[in-house]
């Protein structure tokens, strides 16, 4: 539903049925609302089914790429002899992304039992909660309902009396964007520096502690129960667009837009009917310019590209951007594109770990030169520079968190190319007062 | 991975063939190709993250890091092509836009990867037009001190004392561009081994207090050396600058002491520059020793050897030649040859098991125990009545005036043989000044059985000859019909002569040595005794 | 006779402690009162429970450094350190990583305005404005003359939907504009 918004009729809302819900929130009314039924199921199969079961819903990861979580589940070798982990990713901090949030807000217990199925389904007796730490009130209801299932023996050495171990332990983090990052946040959980790891190894061979590891994204997690109570086949049906992606998925609409919030839609939803239908469109007197539809490390597109686009993992690269944590930054008329993407690039400055060159200098250099242009001082070279630094910048270090940097100054500049020139040949910000510029200059 | 498995793989052209497992930039040296890097090294593990060494992999999208991707079979891989050699000039231009330039104050210009690379591939201008970030030179305690500003963050320092040193002082604080490396106020970089950080730096962001703003690296004069300060033999490259030796470093040998030396033996290379040495033979006129020279000085002290029983004290740091020379000296005349050993605090590199500083502080004191010297803390206790002493190169620093007197008193006849003429030397009837071994080429054998060479870094002071030549000289004057004067010639008689070092050359030793076998037995040393 | 040819001897070994005797670094401090006692101690070695290594612990044991002194200082990270088996230097790198361990004391009142794009196209830099002029704070980072007050700006708080987010201490408040400003900053005064 479109928390805080009410639900739209065009929403399916699987997910975020109970958003609002306060009495979701504790064990007895999850359960009341069906909680841990699909755990009940699930310890009683054997973990090679559920794997099964949900590569055949055709679930996704839903933290950004989209990678098949039933194929990621079955890398995790059963009877290797060593401990297994699932680290559940709640580190949710894609600048436009809120769903995580509001899920562990409204409905911890779902993220509990994803998690414990989830661990289950891969082998593992332990999962790992990485909250960030800034998220105080999911952090909060997430450790109260781990203890409400410890002491209900949903959780512990019997699980909901199975007789298996499992255990889920939250874990907060400390502030730092790049933990959203799998490795990084691995690292970050044994207790290092936030830096992401050389793959391979990958974390299925050696994840958190050393050992074979799966990492989830909170949303996908949360998904699972709903596939073990409905069917694969149920899951698979919720499909307007292509095949390949499944079932519902919730989308942060944030920024210039009469309704933000959180809507679930069915994959392959409209954009369009999306962003004016649900969402409300632009504000008043206002028209939508841009729009980062999956946070802020996708390719800007124009509204016009964004009116053309199905809402799923393909239906967005074919529009030239990609899904990614489906947070739809909306960009109205008023705003200067060169102030939102110098901005974006100070927060990429902000978050890069260090380790890799491109990244430490390139997201500060493309910082400086993106600020300078916004402060009209900049020179007619400096868009052919900075395309050139996104080009050192992309595909060329450990993780992504540089091509993030590098992404909305090349789509940026291809897109709105005639703001940034208006900026130079001006020397000032047109969407400014005019005083501002006199006295800068 | 299967034992013993190969990998062919084309680089740059070049077919190799390299064990299942090996990196790709191991397997470019294999192929004679160097990859730029700056992070990776082979004695540290493996980070990733200068960039500096992506290469280009025929059907791959992306660059590959070529330090953290393990060859594959039949890779075709360019170092050279554009989208290789486009994204190290990135890098290049990445690294260098915070960099303050100021190669011409920089100790490390000359021998600095930034300065090398810049110049191969590096754009010849910077794009950079914005303000330069600026943190302060710090002192990291030991011999090291930090220049922030040309740091690169390769973090091979915090690799090496987090696993290598297993003292983990230094970090990489903060992040993105505001990161340095960091340590721990009240924390520095005390640790025996941790003056190999400055090494490992490939830029002028480490630097030596001990040889801060001492000489232009281009104006060094280097040699292949073998550390004289223990018994461990690390490999050294001595660096001089008009005669005067301004740096020990250390020269890697895999089976010795890898990429490393400690900081005791790196900085104790100061006596190698004495002033106080004697700079002509001497002999004793009267009660004073006056210059002489060296035929004169030769004959004097066969003279004063000959027909007696000599009782040697030998430094255990003087070379196998000179050892072996004066074991032929007592193999003629009958008598004893007896080293000490100064000690000293061992101090062990954990992450490289059997590299340490030793206790023994001395280059070869395994090869005059095979050489049948005895090791002893009395050295003077063996003179018999009648007997002449020889001193080979040591002070006897530390031995009390009564025992020096005593064993003055019972020596029929005084020999010196060394670098400098202590006190009790004054009594001598000859003093030979001979090279220190910086001044001179021969061979130690270290703790671990492995003869060594080291070659001549700087010209002995006056007269002074080498000691393979001084006892050459004299071995001749006492009747020996050898002749030999080169360290390559004594070398020989000694391999021919001492079964552990049989088969041995000197040419054969090379820079990375031999070991003697493992069941060598010390020599019997003459006869006579 | 000589050592055993390969291995160390067994006579004294110099080690970085020979050379610079150290006490762990928060012993130093004769003013310093340990953190990890008493009931803070219970709970790190509950925390100790939860993972394979001691390192994990690293994170969290901060944090209720944090919470009991409001900020962590260099003898509080040594004491981690000596805690978890960790040393100065390493427990220092991990602070300095993450934005939320404060370096230094703060203000009362911590006040983190998010200022990335998606807040910043509505209005989020009047609202940091309005913290700065409400609460006599002169500058980012800076703690206001009374001590009460630190304000910065910070990087995307993950509440998109509800701009402007502003955490104070652990307090979120969201959809802050500029002119509720005056009212939240007048109810903590």
């Amino acid at each position: 539903m479109g928390f805080p918004q009410k639900s739209h009729p065009r929403e399916t809302t699987v997910l975020s049925k109970h958003f609002g819900d306060p009495d979701a929130r504790t064990l007895a009314g999850w359960r009341n609302r069906g909680g841990y039924r699909a755990l009940e199921q699930t310890l009683a199969m054997e973990p090679a089914a559920i794997v099964q079961m949900v590569k055949e819903s055709g679930l996704r990861g839903r933290g950004g790429a989209g990678f098949p979580t039933g194929v990621k589940w079955s890398f995790m070798k059963p009877g290797d002899g060593k401990p297994h982990y699932l680290c559940c990713n709640a580190d949710e901090s894609e600048p436009g992304t809120f769903k995580d949030r509001e899920i562990m807000r409204w409905t911890p217990h779902a993220l509990v039992e994803g998690c414990a199925i989830g661990a289950y389904a891969i082998g593992a007796e332990t999962a790992y909660v990485y909250i960030r730490g800034e998220f105080t009130e999911p952090l909060e209801r997430m450790t109260e309902a781990v203890r409400e299932a410890y002491a209900e023996g949903i959780l512990g050495r019997n699980a909901l009396g199975s007789g298996k171990r499992i255990d889920v332990y939250v874990h907060k983090g400390a502030g730092a964007y790049i933990c959203g990052e799998e490795t990084a946040l691995m690292n970050s959980l044994e207790g290092r520096r936030g830096n992401p790891r050389i793959k391979p190894p990958f974390p299925a061979t050696a994840g958190v502690f050393g050992q074979p590891t799966t990492i989830n994204n909170v949303e996908t997690l949360v998904a699972v129960p709903h596939i073990i109570n409905n069917g694969a086949e149920w899951y698979k049906a919720m499909c307007l667009g292509n095949a390949k992606s499944t079932g519902t998925k919730l989308y942060s609409v944030c920024g210039n837009v009469r309704r933000p919030g959180n809507y679930e839609v069915v994959m392959g939803f409209p954009f369009k009917e999306f962003l004016y239908d649900l969402c409300g469109g632009p504000p008043a007197g206002r028209r939508f310019k841009a729009i980062i539809p999956g946070g802020s490390s996708v390719p800007i597109q124009t509204i016009a590209e964004a009116e053309a686009t199905v809402m799923d993992y393909e239906g967005f690269v074919a529009c030239g951007t990609m899904l990614g944590s489906g947070g739809v930054i909306c960009i109205d008329d008023a705003q200067c594109m060169v102030k939102q993407i110098a901005r974006l690039a100070r927060f990429y400055a902000h978050e890069s770990c260090a380790q890799c060159t491109q990244c430490r200098e390139g997201t500060a250099w493309t910082t400086k030169i993106m600020e300078r242009i916004e402060a009209g001082q900049g020179t007619a070279g400096d868009l052919d520079t900075l395309l050139d630094i996104a080009d050192n910048m992309t595909a060329k270090t450990i993780c992504v968190l540089s091509d993030s940097c590098a992404v909305p100054v090349v789509s940026g500049i291809q897109k709105f190319r005639d703001e940034f020139e208006a900026h130079i040949v001006q020397h000032r910000c047109p969407f400014r007062p005019a005083t501002a510029a006199a006295v800068a200059a | 991975m299967t034992e013993g498995k190969m990998i062919s793989v084309t680089i740059e052209g070049r077919a190799v063939q390299v064990p299942e497992g090996t990196s790709m930039l191991e397997a470019a040296k294999v192929a004679g190709v160097l990859i730029p890097h700056y992070c990776y090294h082979p004695g540290l593990p493996v980070a990733g993250v200068c960039r500096m060494c992506l290469v280009e992999v025929e059907k791959s999208a992306k660059l590959a890091p070529a330090c953290a991707t393990s060859v594959a079979e039949g890779q075709v891989i360019h170092v050279h092509s554009d989208p290789a050699r486009v994204a190290r000039q990135g890098v290049l231009e990445m690294l260098l836009i915070n960099h303050p330039l100021d190669c011409p104050i920089c100790d490390q210009s000359g021998e600095c990867e930034l300065q090398d690379y810049t110049f191969a591939e590096g754009r010849k201008d910077s794009r950079y037009r914005e303000a330069k970030r600026f943190n302060p030179v710090e002192d990291f305690g030991g011999d090291v001190v930090y220049v922030p500003n040309r740091c690169i963050l390769c973090t091979r320092c915090v690799r090496f004392m987090e696993d290598v040193a297993h003292d983990p002082v230094l970090n990489v604080s903060e992040r993105g561009d505001r990161a340095v490396i960091g340590k721990f106020e009240g924390q520095d970089l005390t640790h025996p081994w941790a003056g190999n950080v400055v090494e490992l730096c490939p830029v002028g962001a480490l630097l030596s207090k001990d040889f801060l703003n001492k000489a232009r690296s281009w104006d060094l004069d280097r040699s292949a050396s073998i550390c004289p300060n223990c018994t461990q033999g690390c490999n050294t490259a001595l660096e001089s600058r008009d005669n005067v030796v301004v740096r020990m470093r250390p020269r890697p040998n895999e089976d010795v002491n890898k990429y490393f030396l400690c900081d005791e033996g790196r900085l104790n290379y100061r006596w190698l520059n004495r002033r106080d040495r004697v700079e002509f033979p001497h002999i004793r006129r009267g009660d004073a020793l006056a210059p002489a020279g060296w035929d004169e000085a030769v004959e004097a002290a066969a003279a004063a050897l000959r027909g007696r029983r000599v009782h040697v004290v030998a430094s255990p740091s003087l070379s196998n030649e000179v050892l072996f020379q004066l074991a032929q000296v007592i193999a003629r005349l009958g008598g004893t040859g007896v080293f000490r050993v100064r000690q000293g605090p061992e101090a062990p590199l954990d992450g490289v098991p059997g590299l340490s500083l030793r206790a023994d502080r001395a280059a070869n004191v395994r090869g005059a125990e095979l050489l049948g010297f005895r090791r002893t803390e009395t050295p003077l206790a063996g003179l018999a009545n009648g007997d002449a002493l020889l001193v080979a190169d040591e002070e006897l620093a530390g031995a009390d005036a009564a025992s020096l007197a005593a064993a003055a008193a019972t020596a029929a006849a005084v020999v010196v043989i060394g670098t400098t003429l202590p006190s009790w030397a004054m009594r001598a009837a000859v003093m030979l000044p001979i090279a220190n071994m910086a001044e001179e080429e021969g061979t130690f054998t270290n703790v671990e059985g492995r003869v060594q060479r080291y070659l001549q870094a700087k010209a002995a002071p006056g007269l002074a000859r080498p000691g393979y030549a001084a006892m050459g000289d004299l071995l001749t004057a006492l009747g020996d019909q050898t002749v030999n004067v080169v360290p390559s010639d004594v070398f020989r008689a000694l391999a021919a002569a001492h079964a552990p070092f049989g088969g041995m050359t000197y040419e054969g030793l090379g820079l990375r040595g031999a070991t003697v076998s493992a069941q060598a037995q010390p020599a019997a040393l003459a006869a006579a005794t | 006779m000589s050592a055993p040819a390969g291995g160390p001897s067994a006579g004294p070994r110099l080690t970085a402690l020979d050379r610079a005797p150290r006490a762990d670094a928060h012993e130093r401090d004769e003013n310093y009162q340990p953190v990890f006692v008493n009931a803070r101690r219970k709970e790190l070695d509950e925390l100790l429970t939860r993972y394979p290594t001691k390192m994990a612990a690293l994170l969290p044991a901060l944090w209720i450094v944090q919470e009991e002194r409001g900020w962590v200082s260099e003898p509080a990270m040594a004491e981690v350190a000596a805690v978890l088996g960790l040393t100065p230097a390493y427990v220092k790198g991990v602070v300095t990583f993450y934005t939320m361990y404060h370096q230094h004391p703060v203000g009362k009142y911590f006040v983190q305005v998010c200022t990335t794009s998606p807040c910043n196209v509505c209005g989020a830099e009047d609202v940091v404005r309005a913290f700065l002029k409400q609460t006599g704070a002169s500058d980012l980072g800076a703690t206001s003359p009374d001590g009460r007050f630190t304000v910065i700006e910070v990087e995307c708080l993950g509440a998109c939907g509800f701009a402007t987010p502003v955490m104070i201490n652990n307090e979120f408040l969201e959809s802050v504009s500029a002119d509720r400003v005056p009212s939240i900053v007048g109810a903590l005064k």
